[in-house]
């Protein structure tokens, strides 16, 4: 393996300094959220570690996950497929294609048996016997067993292959089903959104590369770095739902002055995702701070939960500030409650399959 | 020996039959059958779209105003142009007018889309159909250099060393063993024409534009929130403007304004100095090989869109083009009517689907879409492992559009031909002078090349308006307007009891429609006809073959082993196979049920 190149000689071949390099791992560390005695693990790993294999197979999709993905800005997607892992099959950006293509999908399997990352962007459809998605003649389902056999463990991109996503909307007519229901014997780390933050995406892979492991998950197998803490409770308009400032109608005075959007029907208080703390496209903005609410597009079945518009609880007259107090409590127990709810639905599908558990790569 | 199809086309299907399945770099999944007689040339062409979602079915009851959502999801790709078809479609319906602020950030969106769309298109879908990565290490990087300062001479990348240093990492990779994306590429094919300097250049661009594409989007960040999949509005926008008073740092300020200022600017260096000088070198390389013309000298359709001012669809308003082309003659341009019940039918005798009776063409408006999954009886392999589809039988998941019985081209091409044939300033200065530059007649327009080169030309269009768009917006807050949305149809009260309407568009891959039947304030009926179910129909009943399938008619093939020739004619289209394979009648889902085994 000595000739494959590592990040570092990556790094330093691209005129970057051992100076620079630690100062990167430490940054790497703290992004991260890990304290400095990491750093030189993380200087470790990417002075040793040749370019891990990834195959990226595509399912009932949109390709918003690719998308989202080729938009990271830090590490740059030209880094992440350059230097840092091999995507050795993608058939959204791929040279080859047709028999060439099946070759290399094949080749990389043998090669790199139980060594390699599967990513799944979109679920495979299991009526009219698959083939409502068709890869190479046959059943996307097919393909998609073969590659995870002998994977090391499996990324669910998206809320397609976390969860089911659009075509998985009732009432389902394709039977779209999301990979761990088909996958049952494989590690998977779900990244839902529609699509995912970029930086999450990224975020995600290069811890694997990095500590050379899973990172921590919660219940339903999303990395806890990322998905621990709901939009609501990071939001920078959370000052206006505490204070009972709400936009009323779209561009009222209230929406020009940035108050809080839960009347206008935000599914910020029930979304567990990163997009009030990384943000959007470098941090540029997220979809509250443009003006519109949160549609919770990282939460499991979030096509079925109603309307967009539809205010998540009916709170009889909201005051001004000096029933924020009031308006806070209530609000507060209504998530709770539905987080309550949410958490023995997942504790419930996770006895069901316990083999996605704890998993340490 | 051959077929002769109504609209032109020689089918011969006794050579050499040669599958490409997966055919990657496109947006979905995509499967192409050819016949090549004993020179390579191809003679009969299948191309079949290999997966479907059933979006509109999922749509019956819901929210009109939730539409633009699920629609947007129809593709990822050119995010946000379903979800803009979808929110005129819903304002048509209800007679909902948005206001001027609207409209010009809508248009920027639309037309960010568009350039961000024809970048990564070409850079990182297309490219490698014409530039070889591997040969791009034998360039000389000085020799780079000049190359790169003479056709673009304000790019500021273009030093030795930077060349230097790119090939160096390519060489590295290459070298690592690891070739990753590049992995069985045709790089040893004699279809690959450029030498090596321009190959190098080029690979440079692709890692430019990689890095760049990430930032183009951020106009739809910062008006949408997110990329891909901004949120839209029924009645305007969501994001208000606010430049003056209290809580100004919660919407559209004098920041955020600077910043998209910031990067219509960069997008159009990008496009002036990289795009357009780089389809130029590129093509003037390749002018030679004009093949894949197809339809687009016969049959060429579009809607038209970005709309000067709100609420106003008509022709002569419209800044990309509308009209017709039909049996060549680019001295008619025809209007098109998305309600006319006679102009655009889909027919399925040659799709998965049925409508019980053979030889049946119908309006969206009266969709129907049962899914029949069945090959024919020519097919070789079986149902779960096709070998070789029977294009005689029912063979794709794309149904086949027709206007007025004519299979149609959409996208760039279309637009820009249609625009050309109708004296359109701006679009006839650009296809000449790229003519002259490439010293070639305007028959050279009809062919692959042309595909690619029209959407380059439209890239660079689509940024002058994104700045015409900004500055009127800017005019109009400056006259006291900072309206961006109406709501006086908010309320599903407001509504009449029974609506219908149609929302059309130019996405960038051609004529997008949505038509939508609203009843007690849900949705009754939607349907979708997108720009690849147009390019990519299968034959229909008089035996017409798509876009697509003309286009590879008569192209010879280096290798016949090598798909490049295919991959280069299909890709020029830009394929969103996502977006052609996804509709379905209010009744379909009863009868997929049936057949769950």
């Amino acid at each position: 393996m000595s000739q494959i190149e590592t990040f570092y000689d990556v790094m330093r071949r691209q005129g970057i300094t051992r100076r620079s390099f630690m100062k990167y791992c430490s940054l790497t560390a703290a992004a991260l959220g890990l304290g400095p005695s990491f750093v030189p693990k993380i200087a470790h790993a990417m002075e040793t570690k040749p370019r891990t294999p990834v195959i990226w197979v595509h399912g009932l999709e949109c390709t918003c996950c690719s998308e989202s993905f080729i938009r990271s800005a830090h590490p740059l997607a030209k880094d992440v497929v350059l230097s840092m892992i091999s995507l050795d099959y993608d058939d959204t950006l791929m040279a080859a294609a047709g028999h060439q293509a099946e070759a290399a999908l094949m080749d990389t399997i043998e090669k790199y048996k139980g060594n390699y990352i599967l990513a799944v962007e979109g679920n495979p459809p299991l009526n009219e016997d698959g083939m409502y998605c068709i890869v190479g003649g046959k059943p996307f389902v097919e393909q998609l067993k073969m590659a995870a056999e002998h994977a090391k463990a499996i990324i669910s991109w998206g809320a397609c292959a976390s969860y089911g996503c659009v075509q998985a909307a009732a009432p389902n007519p394709t039977r779209a089903t999301p990979v761990h229901k088909v996958i049952l014997d494989k590690p998977i780390i779900k990244v839902p959104g529609c699509p995912p933050i970029a930086e999450v995406m990224t975020g995600v892979i290069t811890y694997m590369l990095t500590f050379d492991r899973m990172p921590e998950l919660d219940r339903q197998g999303r990395p806890q770095m990322f998905y621990s803490q709901r939009i609501h409770d990071k939001c920078y308009r959370r000052p206006h739902f505490d204070a009972g400032q709400f936009v009323e109608h779209w561009d009222d005075e209230n929406a020009r002055k940035g108050y809080c959007l839960y009347k206008m029907g935000c599914k910020g208080p029930t979304t567990y995702n990163a997009c009030s703390t990384v943000r959007w496209n470098d941090g540029v903005s997220f979809p509250i701070q443009s003006g519109h609410g949160c549609i919770g597009c990282s939460e499991d079945g979030f096509w079925d939960q109603g309307g967009f518009y539809d205010r998540l609880t009916t709170i009889n007259q909201f005051g001004i500030e000096a029933n924020a107090d009031r308006v806070g409590m209530v609000a507060a127990g209504v998530t709770a409650g539905a987080v309550a709810v949410h958490a023995a639905v997942s504790a419930l599908k996770q006895a069901q399959k316990k083999t996605q558990d704890k998993v340490e790569g | 020996m051959g077929t002769m199809t109504p609209n032109g086309f020689d089918l011969d299907a006794t050579g050499q039959r040669i599958v490409v399945d997966p055919v990657c770099r496109i947006e979905g999944h995509m499967r192409c059958e050819v016949n090549v007689d004993e020179q390579g040339v191809i003679r009969n062409a299948v191309s079949t779209g290999t997966m479907w979602r059933g979006l509109e079915v999922i749509l019956k009851g819901r929210d009109p105003r939730d539409a633009w959502a699920f629609t947007e999801r129809i593709c990822g790709v050119c995010t946000g142009t379903h979800a803009l078809t979808s929110v005129r479609a819903v304002e048509d319906a209800l007679g909902i007018t948005i206001p001027d602020n609207a409209n010009s950030i809508r248009n920027m969106m639309q037309l960010n889309l568009q350039i961000h769309d024809h970048v990564v298109h070409f850079y990182h879908l297309h490219a490698l159909d014409w530039v070889n990565p591997v040969n791009a290490l034998r360039a000389d990087p000085k020799a780079t250099s000049e190359l790169q300062q003479m056709v673009s001479p304000s790019h500021p990348l273009s030093s030795p060393g930077y060349f230097r240093d790119v090939q160096n990492r390519l060489k590295k990779f290459v070298e690592s063993g690891q070739l990753g994306l590049f992995k069985n590429g045709y790089w040893d094919s004699k279809a690959y024409l450029l030498p090596p300097e321009a190959d190098l250049m080029a690979t440079t661009h692709y890692l430019e534009a990689l890095d760049l594409q990430k930032d183009i989007v951020k106009i739809h960040t910062i008006f949408g929130g997110k990329n891909p999949h901004p949120n839209w509005l029924v009645g305007g926008v969501p994001c208000p403007i606010n430049v003056d008073g209290v809580g100004a740092v919660g919407a559209i300020n004098m920041e955020r304004l600077n910043y998209i200022s910031s990067i219509i600017d960069l997008c159009t260096t990008f496009v002036q100095n990289v795009y357009i000088p780089d389809v130029i070198a590129i093509g003037g390389f390749y002018k030679g090989w004009l093949y894949g013309g197809g339809l687009s000298g016969k049959s060429v359709m579009a809607y038209g869109d970005i709309p000067e001012n709100p609420n106003d669809f008509s022709a002569d308003q419209l800044h990309l083009p509308r009209g017709a082309i039909i049996n060549g003659n680019l001295n008619e341009v025809h209007d098109v009517d998305p309600r006319d019940p006679e102009q655009i039918q889909e027919f399925v005798d040659h799709s998965w689907y049925t409508y019980g009776e053979p030889g049946k063409g119908l309006h969206p408006w009266d969709g129907v879409t049962d899914p029949k999954y069945e090959l024919g009886p020519n097919a070789k392999g079986t149902r779960t492992n096709i070998e070789e589809l029977d294009e005689g039988a029912k063979y794709s998941w794309i149904k086949a559009p027709r206007w007025k019985g004519n299979a149609m081209e959409v996208g760039p091409l279309a637009r820009y031909v249609v625009g050309y044939a109708k004296g359109h300033e701006d679009i006839k200065n650009q296809v000449d002078g790229l003519l002259r530059a490439l010293d070639v007649d305007i028959s050279a327009l009809f062919s692959t090349l042309g595909r690619t080169a029209a959407r380059a030309l439209e890239a660079e269009y689509c940024t002058r308006l994104q700045r015409h768009f900004f500055d009127k917006m800017i005019t109009n807050i400056k006259n006291g307007d900072s309206s961006t949305a109406n709501v006086a149809k908010w309320d599903p009260k407001t509504w009449p009891k029974e609506a219908k309407g149609v929302g059309m568009t130019e996405a960038p891959r051609g004529a997008l429609g949505h038509w939508i039947k609203i009843k007690d304030g849900r949705i009754e009926n939607y349907q979708c006809v997108v720009p690849t179910t147009w390019n990519g129909s299968p034959r229909d009943t008089a035996g017409n073959i798509g876009a697509f399938e003309a286009s590879l008619m008569n192209t010879p093939m280096a290798n016949p082993e090598q798909p490049v020739e295919i991959l280069r004619t299909l890709h020029s289209f830009d394929p969103c196979l996502a977006c052609s394979t996804h509709v379905m009648s209010p009744d379909g889902a009863e009868l997929t049920r049936v057949k769950v085994r």
